[in-house]
């Protein structure tokens, strides 16, 4: 019998890294500086690894044979499951790297939290993503303090992606059916468990950055449950063309 | 090559008796291969062919990122993806090495930007090609790589510290990129009647610009003799291509693809295929503007820089700030 609230979970984290690794390589030769352009493709390049673990395990978790490429290149839209933040377009480099930044502040922790997971799979692949995700915390941080307290216009450009971003960060904390059994368990926290922390990291960071956390609490919902934004449809278009176009190929 | 035409400032090549003492004491340490380190003397036009040579080749890892970069969100396989962006990512690296080996002559990093930018440097003529399908990446992988490495190896050897070490570094990821590419071409040789095509058509495009990669014919070029008397090139352009050819036929045979060069057939004589000419007018074109994607390269850096203006702007405002902090907070 296989595990479908499991599946269901390392389809939420493996489409996330999968869809944000995507964004992230778009800025690939485009980058506002020549470190920038390593540093963006290594990002991707470890989000797209994460990835891979996941969804092979997800496929093995479903037992249906399908592997990493079947799910990544062959779903619709609506069975991804990825978290609407990390759809958001790339727009410029502030949107970015506050993205970024939002994104690995919540990755860190739930990653920390996954490495005690029940299920030792799970635990092994948050164990080796850990090391990378330190590092986007370190740097995506280091960015966001720089440039909110850079110039007025540097300031003025986080502010503005810190503003538009916001409303897409309360689906990180929101809990769930799949959550529920999963945390009762032992194979994954309860989201909500992490907001605290979260928060505080953030908080700490925009404060240093001299950023305002903005006061509207409404979130928008639905990745998790695969109800997307329109944006999604497009990046899945692209990233899929060359897959299916040739069925059954072999690359 | 990624440096295809690089001029000297030199009308004809001197004699040792011709040279000034100092000139003829650096000839003489060339000559017995030792290396030239930056804070050494050395001929200006040693220099400046140097900045000229060691940025071209930065700047062509640099627009090279744009053509792969292209694919990296179409890949068709989570594998494949990772292993371009890896790629991609290598190549911006190198871009970086050489950058800073320039810098060790006396120019900038933005300098040489700008030089870029404003359309006075040169970059490799390869990257001025499309990348239409998966097998572009393969093509590229395989023939481009494999023509850089061609290239680069006896650079690991050139006569000038920095750019010697990067090229050493630089090689030893080359050669994984090659392996990649060939990989790619393998599977789709193998793979279905679509793929094979797609890898056939990727042949036929990617072989006469990648001949062209060595530039052309400088057998008796000043700048060439020079540059060789210099040992900042080792290997005529026309030595160079022909090694290439002699390495990348019995590939092309053994994927089964067919090269596109009715002259091309094996020399028993010289143990060395023959082969056709490049149109060196394409060649000409390209490298002055007019290739299929020359203005999309370059428009493409040119918005990257201009438009990542305020963040490197921001970051430096932070920089400043941060070093006033640090100064009041020691004064206190
Ligand atoms: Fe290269
Ligand atoms: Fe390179
Ligand atoms: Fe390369």
């Amino acid at each position: 019998m296989a595990d479908k609230a499991l599946f269901e979970f390392l389809t939420r984290i493996g489409d996330t890294t999968l869809v944000l690794g995507h964004r992230v390589s778009e800025w690939c030769g485009h980058a506002p500086a020549l470190e920038e352009d390593i540093a963006l493709a290594n990002t991707a390049l470890d989000l797209i690894g994460h990835t891979r673990m996941w969804l092979s395990r997800a496929g093995e978790v479903e037992g249906k044979g399908r592997t990493e490429d079947d799910l990544a290149f062959l779903r619709e839209a609506h069975e991804f499951r990825n978290y609407l933040l990390v759809e958001r377009p790339n727009e410029d480099f502030a949107v970015t790297i506050t993205r970024q930044f939002l994104f690995d502040a919540w990755h860190r922790l739930m990653l920390i939290s996954l490495q005690e997971s029940s299920d030792q799979r799970v635990s092994e692949i948050a164990e080796k993503a850990s090391k990378e995700v330190a590092y986007h915390v370190e740097r995506s941080t280091d960015l966001v303090v720089r440039l909110g307290d850079g110039t007025e216009e540097s300031h003025r450009r986080m502010q503005h992606a810190v503003d538009i971003l916001w409303p897409y960060t309360g689906e990180l904390f929101t809990d769930d059916e799949t959550d529920r059994e999963l945390s009762d368990r032992g194979i994954i926290p309860l989201p909500s468990s992490l907001e605290g922390e979260w928060k505080t990291h953030v908080d700490g960071v925009l404060s240093a950055a001299t950023l305002v956390r903005p006061e509207r609490e409404y979130a928008h919902k639905g990745g998790k449950a695969g109800v997307h934004t329109e944006h999604l449809g497009f990046l899945l278009a692209e990233m899929q063309v060359t897959h299916r176009a040739h069925p059954g190929a072999t690359w | 090559m990624y440096a295809q035409l690089v001029k000297t400032d030199e009308k004809r090549l001197k004699s040792l008796g011709e040279m000034d003492p100092q000139e003829r004491a650096f000839q003489g340490r060339i000559d017995r291969g030792e290396k030239i380190e930056p804070k050494e003397w050395m001929p200006e036009g040693y220099r400046k062919t140097l900045i000229r040579q060691i940025s071209q080749h930065a700047h062509s890892e640099i627009v090279g990122q744009l053509p792969e970069g292209n694919w990296i969100t179409r890949a068709p396989t989570l594998e494949r993806k990772a292993i371009l962006l890896a790629k991609v990512q290598d190549e911006a690296g190198h871009g970086l090495y050489l950058y800073c080996a320039a810098e060790t002559l006396g120019i900038s990093r933005d300098e040489m930007f700008e030089q870029l930018h404003s359309g006075r440097a040169k970059y490799s003529s390869i990257f001025n090609y499309p990348t239409l399908s998966w097998a572009d990446i393969g093509a590229i992988g395989w023939l481009v790589d494999g023509a850089a490495i061609m290239n680069q190896v006896p650079l690991q050897r050139c006569s000038f510290g920095p750019y010697s070490r990067a090229m050493i570094r630089i090689c030893k990821e080359e050669s994984f990129h090659q392996r990649q590419g060939f990989d790619i071409m393998m599977k789709l040789c193998k793979g279905t009647e679509a793929q094979q095509k797609m890898a056939q058509d990727a042949l036929e495009r990617w072989w006469w610009p990648s001949l062209m990669m060595f530039g052309p014919a400088d057998g008796d070029s000043v700048h060439s003799a020079q540059s060789m008397a210099w040992k900042i090139k080792q290997d005529t352009n026309d030595e160079l291509r022909q090694k290439f050819v002699d390495q990348t036929v019995p590939q092309a045979d053994f994927l089964d693809l067919k090269v596109p060069d009715p002259d091309l057939k094996w020399n028993q004589e010289r143990g060395s295929y023959d082969f056709g000419e490049p149109d060196w007018d394409e060649f000409f074109q390209v490298i002055s503007g007019n290739g299929p994607c020359n203005e999309e390269r370059l428009g493409a850096r040119v918005k990257a820089w201009d438009d990542g203006a305020w963040v490197r702007e921001g970051l430096m405002a932070h920089a400043r700030k941060h070093a006033r902090r640090t100064t009041l907070a020691a004064a206190e």
